[in-house]
């Protein structure tokens, strides 16, 4: 019995050695790891296993809601309530059917718009909550054309970006992850910054002119990275709702509410190819209410000291990992 | 000794539980937490087993959960979690004379060990994501759905286990 508890114990000492290597060598490093290749054969082995448990899912979830509303019919005889319920789950079908169509429309006007080549995907898996990563997996890979660091859209706006490809899924990383950034220009005016995920709290806007004007309402779109990846430019992203004065800081900070809803994600699309010209803000939905002919402000600041202004194409706070 | 089905059985039923933690759990879209399917087997099986087996399986399923998509962090922070989970919900024999609720304090004890070891550890390496008040927000949930998954989960398990790899010292001192 002491040998064996021994021998555990050996066995502990050993396994807790091997995670911490792992997690030294794959720790923060971005592109290719030692581990990259486990990754790739782990997707490729959990990625349809993962498709095909979303796709046997999905009707299970749709009928369990449907149950669940049977409730004020109860003093109805079996055969109305069935045939009620029969009605009822082709109604809901319909509805569904309906709303997916209008998601379709809504992102192929994004991408029709904003000349984007699109590949639609669905969303068949979501990171527990417990990770406090906010990441899904998506049923498109590299077999369909995708690749680390492309943008991800949907109807509303800014998705998140691809960070692991396997061959039938890829992982997405949302724009409200903690470790999300994304370069961005203000609607009208030409200022840029970047926003960053902060979880469930609003996301967060750093302009990088603290002298740039910003209101509440004003919406960001995103400014593109070098060479379209992992950003195109002109994507929506969201809606400042409140700016926070941050004196002696050389930038300007707000909170940002993004357009996509990211609790109900379902279709999805990865842009493969950007478009030819920048669509700058043409792809928002139509301001909500008429507004004047906007004055463009245009800014000519030196940069202060230090602070990351560049004058080139496409200044990039591009995250790392 | 029968080792081999108990080992298939293991394997078996934790690729199981991963899958539907993948594909199902976190889709039901809760308030609050995931419900941890993988968590509770693999607490399960440890009491089962013991320590050892609690380790290597809980290593190996963490390690798993590491590689399959959607993730994001750093290879072997599950694997390092939940084979310190495993070795200590080993240590635990679910065995002879036990009230039903001591499966249930383990599990919660090892669903809090979890969250907090693997944020910890997150915030040690320098990932970001867990902060103290999201993990204070989330913490509660995890164990509540945790401990309602408990009895289903200890129920499948034990009848699978008693079926597929009886065993033996369970058999001699009367308990099924």
């Amino acid at each position: 019995m002491r040998r064996e508890s021994r021998r555990t114990r050996l066995i502990l000492a050993l396994l807790v050695l091997t995670a911490f290597t792992l997690i030294s060598l794959d720790y923060q490093q971005t592109g290719r790891t030692p581990l990259h290749g486990l990754r790739n054969v782990a997707s490729a082995v959990f990625g349809p296993i993962e498709r095909a448990a979303a796709s046997a899912v999905r009707p299970v979830t749709g009928f369990l809601s449907g149950v669940s509303h049977l409730g004020e019919q109860n003093r109805r005889i079996a055969a109305l309530q069935a045939e009620i319920d029969k009605l009822r789950l082709d109604n809901r079908t319909s509805e569904l059917a309906r709303n997916r169509a209008n998601e379709l429309d809504a992102l192929l006007r994004v991408a029709s718009v904003g000349q984007y080549t699109i590949i639609p995907a669905r969303v068949v898996s979501i990171g527990p909550a417990q990770d406090f990563a906010w990441v899904v997996t998506i049923d498109a890979g590299s077999r369909d054309g995708i690749a680390v660091d492309m943008t991800v859209i949907n109807g509303d706006g800014l998705v998140g970006r691809t960070v692991q490809v396997g061959p039938w899924t890829s992982t997405v990383l949302l724009a409200i992850d903690p470790s999300f950034k994304a370069g961005i220009r203000l609607e009208k005016t030409m200022d840029i910054g970047y926003v960053s995920g902060e979880g469930s709290a609003p996301m967060q806007l750093a302009l990088l002119n603290g002298l740039a004007p910003i209101n509440p309402g004003d919406r960001l779109v995103t400014q593109g990275s070098v060479g379209d990846r992992p950003f195109v430019p002109g994507v929506p992203v969201g809606t400042v709702v409140a700016v926070r004065a941050t004196p002696g800081s050389p930038t300007k900070t707000a909170t940002v509410t993004p357009f996509v809803d990211f609790t109900r994600l379902d279709l999805v699309a990865v842009v493969v190819q950007p478009p030819r010209t920048d669509p700058r803000d043409a792809v928002l939905p139509p301001p909500p209410k008429p507004k004047p002919t906007p004055t463009v402000t245009v800014t000519v600041t030196a940069p202060p000291p230090g602070t990351p202004v560049q004058t080139g194409p496409t200044p990039t706070p591009t995250p790392t990992h | 000794m029968r080792t081999t089905p108990r080992v298939l059985l293991t394997l078996a039923l934790l690729l199981t539980a991963l899958v539907v933690q993948l594909g199902f759990a976190s889709r039901l879209h809760l308030p609050g937490a995931t419900p941890d399917v993988v968590l509770v087997t693999l607490v399960a099986l440890a009491m089962r087993n013991g320590s050892l087996h609690g380790c290597v399986a809980g290593f190996l399923t963490g390690l798993s959960l590491d590689l399959a998509p959607p993730s994001d962090h750093a290879v072997g922070r599950w694997a390092l979690v939940l084979c310190l989970v495993g070795y200590l919900a080993g240590l635990f024999d679910d065995g002879v004379d036990r009230s039903a609720l001591f499966p249930v304090g383990v599990v919660a004890s090892a669903s809090v060990l979890t969250t907090l070891a693997y944020s910890a550890l997150g915030a040690v390496i320098g990932e970001p994501g867990a902060t103290w008040s999201m993990v204070a927000r989330v913490l509660p949930w995890a164990v509540i759905y945790d401990v309602v998954l408990t009895p289903f989960v200890f129920l499948v398990v034990a009848g699978l286990a008693t079926r597929v790899a009886p065993d033996p010292l369970r058999r001699r001192s009367g308990v099924r």
